[in-house]
């Protein structure tokens, strides 16, 4: 009885050890939802990039239809990951666009720097009085720099089809 | 291991089609010099070509018209002397259908070249040496993928086997086999170097046995090396990579692996002679073998064309089309793409153009009959693959191993139901592609995003310390000013 007492006292240490030591950590819900957001930390879902709306998700203060980049996939792969049910987008937050970079017109350009804060990637290369441009394989497409600026000469462009970037699809 | 590898008896890989022939070997002809020669600077996906040349500029053949931009391109050089007329957006010979920058040569008709360095003894030069003539001549690949071949003798791993791919598995295409005719010998000596450069124990040519002329041409020009030359079965896709290995090793090479990693490099034949072109006579690659065929063409031809050559042109050499001429096709009936125009030009690449009719049926519904399963040299199970791409369940068709799918359209044949499978199959490696993609574009947003969080935060911090230190200072300086009052 006692030898059995004893045999069963270390299995049961054994299983609290491997619990503590073999714990299979998963991504926190935070980190798992963020990771489904498009991170172009653009805003327009009203938190001040994918972090904060991912935390307020996670927190239920926000609704999964609030990304217009993200659109109607994200919204689903978010719907699948916390077991909710998908809703279309919300309309109030924008619209889903076609993918787009931003595109400093250099002769308007007046070197006020006004444009460099406000973007989340810091893809705008530029100092005082000196023309700007935009790093257009940084650029997210947030269009976070066309209002501040006083001359209007950053303007968004479609992403241009090449070769390069095509893909086979059902379009075709 | 070599022995026991090579006493391993020929093994038929799984799956697979016979299929009817179509070839007509023709003796190989030259076109006349076309007016204009188009190189686009897009060679293939994030591989580009850097223009050396302006507008107006004079070129002789064989200069470099373009160097090479980045690890895995190559440079381009003109395949006849003229003035460079422009450098502007073309319809390219891509699956897109969309126009690229491309450098336009017009030609002016007397075909000067640059003075070639020819090499008598090639073993007395180093493999490095060797490698970057061949990257300089611009070879690449010629079976139809146009991989850059110095960066596939560069295999960091050692390999004892090369196989000289001479197969030529797909209907219709006979280039391979009209080049093993006139050229057997050059061929051979290509097949050494690379066998020099590889210093691999063996060498294979292997070649199906439906092409018993250019098999005992490419025998009795063997005679006197190590160079073995094997018949396999003609089953298509023989001549794919990994079921050519296996049939000629017993070997499978496992999925998702690269035959290098396994000790084995395929070379197209065509490839071989290209690198006899540029080691021993020290021409850069101009030009290749292209079989023009089909039911819409008046004259099945093997042609020597220059890389460049407008299709229309090699067209006119083949008499016109016929009234069958629906579509035009770049490489065989089951791999080839569609191009739109034959104001396109050949490129690298560019191993056979099919003017045929369009067989278009309607796709009926999939009745799970299994045929494409069977027929599959993958072994992938295309109909559950299908189901999954019909279902957009992208994820799901990467656990199915679509990676391995080769595109060789042997499910598209067998299906009962006529479903465009490998249309399907495509879509779907190119959603993975697309959403791999994004993922990578995220997380470098997400990292640029959070640096600049911290590097906002240490400013502010920054900031509050020095405000701190100075209303410190502050506080001191009034406690000392209170205290001198005091005294």
């Amino acid at each position: 009885m006692l030898l059995l007492c004893l045999v069963f006292a270390c299995l049961g240490l054994l299983l609290g050890y491997a619990h503590k030591k073999l714990k299979i950590q998963g991504a926190p819900l935070v980190e798992q939802i963020n990771d489904l957001l498009p991170q172009t930390q653009c805003g327009q879902c009203n938190f001040i990039g994918c972090r904060p709306y991912a935390e307020a998700i996670a927190n239920d203060e926000a609704d999964i239809n609030q990304c217009p980049p993200n659109g109607e996939a994200g919204i689903l792969a978010l719907a699948n990951l916390l077991g909710k049910e998908a809703k279309p987008l919300n309309p109030d937050y924008g619209q889903q666009k076609a993918p787009a970079v931003a595109f400093i017109i250099e002769q308007d350009c007046i070197g006020c720097v006004k444009c460099i804060p406000p973007c989340p990637v810091d893809a705008i290369l530029g100092a005082s009085k000196q023309m700007h441009t935009v790093i257009a394989s940084e650029c997210t497409g947030c269009e976070l720099c066309i209002s501040p600026c006083p001359v209007d000469c950053i303007i968004m462009r479609p992403i241009e089809k090449s070769a390069n970037h095509w893909q086979w699809n059902q379009h075709v | 291991m070599f022995k026991f590898l090579w006493r391993k008896k020929q093994q038929h890989f799984s799956g697979g089609l016979i299929l009817e022939g179509h070839k007509q070997v023709t003796a190989i002809e030259e076109p006349e010099l076309p007016q204009e020669l188009i190189y686009p600077l897009f060679l293939a996906a994030a591989r580009y070509a850097a223009a050396c040349v302006k507008v107006g500029d004079t070129v002789l053949k064989g200069q470099v018209i373009a160097t090479a931009d980045g690890p895995l391109s190559t440079p381009i050089h003109a395949a006849s002397s003229g003035i460079i007329s422009a450098i502007e957006k073309r319809l390219i010979a891509h699956p897109s259908g969309l126009s690229e920058n491309c450098i336009i040569l017009q030609t002016d008709g007397l075909d000067k070249a640059i003075p070639s360095e020819p090499c008598l003894d090639y073993q007395q030069q180093s493999r490095e040496v060797l490698r970057e003539k061949i990257q300089q001549a611009g070879i690449v690949g010629l079976g139809g993928a146009a991989f850059p071949t110095a960066k596939k003798l560069n295999s960091p791993q050692a390999i004892h086997s090369l196989i000289i791919n001479a197969a030529e598995c797909e209907p219709y295409i006979s280039c391979d086999e009209s080049l093993a005719i006139t050229a057997a010998k050059e061929i051979i000596q290509g097949s050494l170097i690379i066998q020099h450069i590889l210093q691999a124990h063996h060498c294979i040519i292997a070649i199906e046995d439906s092409k018993p002329t250019a098999y005992s041409a490419l025998l009795s020009a063997a005679t006197s090396s190590n160079i073995q030359i094997q018949k396999v079965p003609s089953i298509y896709p023989t001549g794919g990579e990994k079921q050519l290995i296996q049939v000629i090793s017993g070997i499978k090479i496992p999925a998702q692996k690269l035959v290098f990693e396994q000790g084995f490099i395929c070379q197209n034949i065509g490839t071989s002679f290209a690198v006899y072109q540029a080691i021993i006579l020290g021409l850069p690659l101009t030009e290749r073998i292209i079989t023009i065929t089909g039911a819409g063409i008046k004259q099945t031809k093997n042609l020597r064309a220059r890389i460049g050559t407008p299709i229309k042109n090699l067209i006119q050499t083949c008499q016109g089309y016929t009234e069958h001429a629906q579509q035009l096709i770049m490489g065989g009936p089951m791999m080839g793409i569609a191009l739109r125009s034959d104001e396109i030009a050949i490129i690298k690449a560019s191993n056979c153009l099919l003017i045929d009719t369009i067989k278009s049926q309607t796709p009926q519904p999939c009745i799970r009959c299994g045929d494409c399963a069977t027929v599959c040299p993958a072994e992938l199970l295309p109909q559950q693959l299908y189901w999954y791409s019909r279902a957009q369940q992208w994820d799901n068709c990467a656990e199915y191993q679509l990676a391995d799918c080769v595109e060789c359209g042997c499910c598209d044949v067998v299906c009962p139901s006529k479903i465009p499978l490998v249309q399907a199959f495509r879509i779907a490696k190119g959603e993975l592609v697309h959403k791999q993609k994004q993922a990578e574009q995220a997380a470098i947003a997400k990292k640029r995003f959070e640096n600049q969080q911290q590097r906002k935060l240490k400013i502010e911090q920054e900031k509050n310390q020095k405000l701190e230190k100075r209303k410190a200072a502050i506080e001191k300086m009034k406690a000392a000013a209170a205290k001198r009052k005091l005294n």
